[in-house]
């Protein structure tokens, strides 16, 4: 096997994304994904079960798409990467029991992948953190290149994700072999917030770009939500870490919205969607940023890249970035089509672990839909 | 001929079958649980090439059973199945998987003329089908496959393990109250299709029920 430049092919179905992806060492050759969302646009959320139907009807159709796309043979590639969690566990098992059956029948080593390091995986791919679109009001996110000119992570380097299916703050130390969570949401993803609140607007699905656009217009200022576990019982001190100082809880917010929307309508008065959605977005974001802020600057973290498809949200891009400036943060913001799922993030965490001379999986193992990130991958 | 058979619709199964070979069989293998298809499928799929000194190229077919059966354990056969046909560049056929115990019933010396295949569908259904059989011929298939209640079903001899679970509605055989579609008895029934020059279907699951999914009503204002 070529340990130096592995040639990987990653897969990705642990939401609505079917995702193939295929680099060479940290060169992307191709990103091809398949996406799903407009069958779920009329439920207003992803639903598992069109999910998983969907990545079995598009895979092999991605999979060779990506191969022409690379202009590269089965055969040539040195090791297979799948995300084996964290995710919807019937949309895993479509994307494990393909790649299991790639690596069987072409005799390829398989990397079971975790779903949130790869999302820090991107970072390492050439010209990633610089190519990056820079963060309104944010410092200029620096060229992370080690001394041969090869990417390679900065040190203290902290990720914040945030999606529809998750929102974490990470420390990642190695990005092979030790990364640490150090807050999350407790309740719903920031993503499935903006969805709910869009339903209960009536603004459609996707929530995000939507309250997004409105809230251009609304005044942020015009209602104040709650910022969920942000009280001295929960946060604590620095010295003295409360049980919830880095984590995030949408749920309350969601029902001040719905509890806000009813009393406008209760008194007869027209509700004021744009401010409500501005309002909203305000505090999800400020409530993300300044805990994500905190965690880096009590953790030492110097670098955040942000990762999950809410990064294309232009208030949280905004506020990331001064929050990140005034805390002496660099702010990294991979283009947004390897922000949101995608097979080329697996790919690339998966030669890492073939550089870094770690162990391929087998083709043993379970998708575990709750992996937790201390498993950057699954040991054979 | 030599075929590569797949079915999860149940358990999870893999066979070896050709007509070269003693009753087709050339080698197989069957889970006792129905809900490890992941983790052992692609495992069981290796260690059968290997016994058998079988590689990939060496396959002429791969057909995996199209259900009905649970979706997350259906899907993971159909995807191994087309995974290993796109690699090995080999044609993929469907089988629905309820015939798998349809042949078994057929091959049984007590067999009766008509009779139905029941398997487990879970939230208190049953998947089923019923099939007639004359002399010497493959068992076939009449009416289905369907979803329903066991207590609805028409008043036929009932095999397989959704029988045997509702053996209290169902006329239940008791010599088959616990057998579960089989890759080894699907490869086999696609080897006598097939050299009777009949076509397969093709690797699209049966689901016969839509996704849980409720179209959100509109939201009730407050007055
Ligand atoms: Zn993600």
């Amino acid at each position: 096997m070529n340990r130096s430049q592995p040639l990987v092919l990653g897969i990705e179905s642990s939401c609505d994304e079917t995702g193939v992806g295929i680099v060479r060492g940290t060169t992307l050759l191709t990103n091809t994904v398949s996406s799903s969302m407009d069958e779920h646009v009329r439920f207003g959320g992803v639903i598992p079960e069109i999910a998983s139907r969907a990545h079995l009807d598009a895979f092999v159709p991605t999979l060779r798409q990506a191969l022409a796309d690379a202009g590269v043979k089965l055969e040539d590639v040195d090791a297979i990467a799948v995300t084996s969690g964290p995710g919807l566990a019937g949309a895993l098992m479509v994307g494990v029991c393909a790649a299991k059956a790639l690596a069987l029948a072409t005799g390829k080593p398989l990397y079971a992948i975790n779903h949130l390091v790869a999302h820090v995986g991107v970072g390492l791919l050439d010209g990633i953190p610089n190519g990056g679109a820079k963060p309104d009001g944010g410092s200029p996110a620096s060229v992370a290149a080690g001394a041969a000119g090869a990417p390679r992570l900065p040190d203290n380097l902290g990720a914040l994700l945030v999606s529809g299916g998750h929102t974490e703050i990470l420390k990642i130390n190695s990005i092979t072999s030790d990364v640490q969570l150090l807050g999350s949401t407790i309740d719903d993803a920031a993503g499935e917030a903006y969805d709910k609140v869009a339903r209960i607007l009536g603004l459609g699905y996707p929530g995000g770009p939507a309250i997004d656009r409105l809230a251009r217009t609304g005044n942020p200022k015009a209602i104040r939500f709650p910022r969920g576990l942000s009280q001295p019982k929960y946060m604590g001190t620095a010295e003295e870490p409360g049980p919830h100082r880095y984590d995030w809880s949408f749920s309350g917010l969601k029902t001040a919205v719905a509890r806000c929307v009813e009393q406008f309508e209760a008194r007869g008065e027209e509700v004021p969607v744009a401010d409500i959605a501005a309002a909203f977005q305000e505090a999800v974001v400020d409530v993300i940023t300044s805990k994500a802020v905190l965690a880096c600057r009590e953790h030492g973290i110097k670098d955040v890249l942000l990762g999950g498809g809410v990064a294309a949200n232009s208030r949280l891009r905004e506020l990331t970035g001064q929050r990140c400036a005034s805390a002496g943060i660099r702010l990294h913001v991979p283009p947004l089509d390897l922000c949101t799922d995608n097979g080329a993030m697996v790919a690339a965490l998966g030669a890492q672990l073939v550089m870094a001379g770690i162990g391929p999986s087998g083709i043993g193992f379970a998708p575990d839909s709750s992996m937790p990130v201390t498993a950057v991958s699954l040991p054979a | 001929m030599l075929i590569l058979a797949i079915d999860t619709s149940a358990v999870a199964s893999a066979a070896l079958v050709s007509d070269d070979a003693l009753e087709g069989e050339v080698a197989s293998f069957a889970t006792e649980d129905t809900r490890s298809h992941a983790e052992v499928l692609a495992p069981g799929i290796e260690d059968l090439l290997s016994s058998a000194g079988v590689a990939g190229q060496d396959i002429d077919a791969i057909v995996v059973g199209v259900g009905p059966g649970p979706f997350t354990g259906l899907r993971s056969g159909i995807a191994t199945a087309r995974a290993l046909a796109f690699v090995w560049d080999k044609p993929l056929h469907g089988l629905m998987s309820l015939d798998a115990v349809a042949l078994e019933v057929a091959e049984s010396t007590d067999a009766a003329a008509e009779f139905l295949v029941v398997t487990d569908a879970r939230r208190k259904e049953v998947y089923w089908a019923r099939y007639s059989l004359a002399d010497g011929q493959l068992p076939r298939l009449e009416d289905g496959p369907h979803v329903s209640f066991a207590a609805d079903l028409p008043d036929l001899p009932a095999y397989g393990a959704g029988a045997g679970l509702y053996s209290d509605v169902l006329r239940a055989d008791p010599g088959f109250s616990k057998e579960q579609p089989d890759a080894l008895y699907l490869g086999q029934f696609a080897l006598a299709r097939l050299a009777s020059g009949a076509q397969l279907l093709d690797s699209t699951p049966l689901y016969l029920r839509e996704s849980d999914a409720q179209v959100p009503g509109p939201r009730k204002r407050a007055l």
